[in-house]
């Protein structure tokens, strides 16, 4: 079980992790400032396992690395949206941190709420009710299962 | 069955005849970009490999143009692995000579490339007839490392353009009119296209405009005809096309726009999204605090004259600050040249290196609590420009001028 924390449409690369940030030498120092100008208690609470919970096109806007790598350096399980803008959901993939298209859940569900999440099948359950997500093209999912991209160069 | 631009430059990378949207492909990069925002991430990431090598080292170009000159000691710290990194591997790199994606169309893009850059706004490459696209620092890393990626193929949305801007408007006003209309994610994992007669009358300054902030739009690349305007400026720099590819008569695009540009005026985009916008006189009167002239967006010469020909003769508004920050060492030396520097000076604007600026929200210029930019930048998201509660506007560099004259917002027909 993981802790839902939940955000709106159109939520840019920017406001996951801010440019002032990013040249910090290492995620781990980053990662205290993620989200920090929607949620700027995100950081502090989140805790492994939780989930990222938002509407459409979440993600959009700079192609920094540094967003999907903040939440999965803080835990977060993974991040369930309407929909993703492409170079987000290209570079959590890349890192492994799963990223999950489902249309049903963010409609449904409250901030805070408790949620368990399948990830092999694809199945999120919040207060005793299941969501389908959409699975990942074939690839793409084995680029996942691997542990990122960057796995299959250390073999 | 026909394919499109996109298709065409994938399939040559792919080494295959023909390639569909919907396909994934292996193909093969021509060259790949990376900057300050996140190359100390990819050398600490490289470093531990197991058997870290460079596929290609000629194909690397490494830009610091985001915290440039350098602004703090952390920065210090990851601009130093970069450039000692890129010494002793003999990757080819800039520092302070500019915004990457202008020093891109100056000295390497060539029409036809694949070419992978860790920034979003890599998509104005299509302004050579490239495919340029953004992508993070473990996908830069694994094309140095192995030479190759994947690709899917995006699908491709046609705008066909006709006519011709009208005095004071510029193709800012037009790509920010059809990312109005389409949306912020409206291009979402596709290729934007632009075609039709409505293309000679824009020169390389304006294209480069268009197709670097398709991105705003979702895009995954955005794409131009090579065209003798296009030829005419590979020449000048000295290079020679991989490909020119136009799309086929029987292409399948996604969507079709057909556009006439003599129906564009100037835009304005309000806060905090680039698909949030408006005719810059509905903004007519908003007080600003900053005007940003530059970026890989509007930095060029062409912004700068037509900047320099709405200040020439005025001062800046006293509770304003105006900065002018050419988007490249060779634009800076060419208004140097023209004079345009003197008059930016002499209206009080403050004139800066070649770098991201403000743009980007993490250099000099960021703006504080409850203040408003107008700007010629790529994005006006919450807090891009510095304090999470900050306004950003967006608009052309003639509209950017005018309201650095009037301390509001203004379209450049109001400065008599």
């Amino acid at each position: 079980m993981g802790k839902i924390f939940k955000f709106n449409n159109d939520v840019d690369t920017d406001q996951i992790i801010a440019s002032q940030y990013l040249l910090y030498p290492t995620v781990d120092e980053m990662k205290s400032h993620a989200f920090e100008s929607l949620n700027s208690d995100f950081a502090s609470s989140v805790k492994p396992g939780d989930f990222v919970v938002a509407c459409e096109n979440f993600g959009c806007g700079s192609s920094r690395e540094q967003a999907p790598a903040v939440l999965k350096a803080l835990g977060v399980k993974a991040v369930i949206a309407k929909s993703f803008a492409r170079i987000f959901y290209r570079n959590s993939i890349n890192i492994g941190l799963p990223v999950i298209v489902c249309k049903d859940l963010y409609d449904a569900v409250e901030d805070g709420q408790e949620m368990e999440l399948s990830l092999t099948e694809g199945i999120a359950k919040v207060n005793g009710k299941e969501y389908t997500c959409t699975k990942l093209p074939e690839y793409m999912q084995g680029i996942l299962d691997q542990g990122g991209l960057i796995a299959s160069l250390n073999k | 069955m026909g394919m499109t631009i996109a298709e065409k430059i994938i399939a040559l990378a792919a080494g295959v005849d023909s390639v569909k949207a919907g396909d994934i492909h292996t193909v093969e990069l021509d060259r790949l970009l990376s900057n300050d925002g996140t190359t100390h991430l990819t050398i600490d990431m490289y470093n531990n490999l197991k058997n870290p090598k460079i596929a290609d080292v000629s194909k690397l170009v490494w830009v610091i143009d985001h915290n440039v000159p350098c602004d703090s000691v952390k920065t210090a710290a990851s601009h130093k692995k970069m450039r000692d990194f890129a010494k002793e591997n003999g990757i080819k790199f800039y520092e302070g000579k500019g915004v990457c994606h202008q020093i891109m169309m100056e000295n390497h893009v060539r029409p036809g490339e694949l070419i992978f850059g860790a920034d979003s706004h890599t998509c104005a490459y299509g302004a050579l007839g490239a495919f340029g696209t953004g992508v993070g620092c473990t996908d830069y890393l694994y094309g140095m490392v192995t030479g190759h990626s994947w690709v899917l193929v995006p699908e491709t949305i046609r705008f066909n353009l006709t006519g011709k801007l009208n005095p004071g408007v510029t193709a800012r006003d037009l790509i920010l009119t059809i990312i109005g209309k389409i949306g912020a994610n409206g291009a979402n994992y596709k290729a934007m296209e632009f075609a039709g007669e409505g293309m000679k009358t824009l020169n390389m300054s304006d294209r480069i405009s268009i197709c670097n902030l398709c991105v705003e739009a979702g895009a995954k690349t955005a794409l131009m005809e090579v065209d003798d305007i296009a030829m005419d400026y590979l020449k000048e720099h000295g290079r020679t096309p991989k490909a020119c590819f136009s799309s086929d008569a029987d292409a399948v695009f996604a969507a079709t726009y057909n556009i006439d540009m003599s129906t564009i005026v100037p835009i304005v985009a309000k806060p905090h999204f680039v698909d949030n916008v408006v005719p810059a006189t509905e903004c007519s009167g908003m007080r600003i605090d900053e005007a940003f002239l530059g970026s890989c967006n509007n930095g060029r010469i062409e912004d700068l004259r037509l900047a320099a020909s709405v200040i020439k003769g005025h001062k800046i508004a006293p509770t304003v600050r105006f900065l002018v920050v050419p988007a490249s060492q060779a634009v800076y030396e060419q208004a140097l040249s023209e004079g345009l520097i003197d008059i930016f000076m002499e209206a009080g604007a403050i004139v800066m290196n070649p770098n991201c600026s403000v743009c980007w929200g993490s250099c000099q210029g960021v703006i504080g609590e409850g203040e408003t930019l107008i700007s010629t930048g790529t994005r006006n998201f919450k807090g891009r420009a510095g304090h999470k509660d900050s306004f950003v506007y967006l608009a052309s560099s003639a509209t950017v001028a005018a309201s650095a004259i009037k301390g509001c917002i203004a379209t450049a027909d109001e400065i008599k």
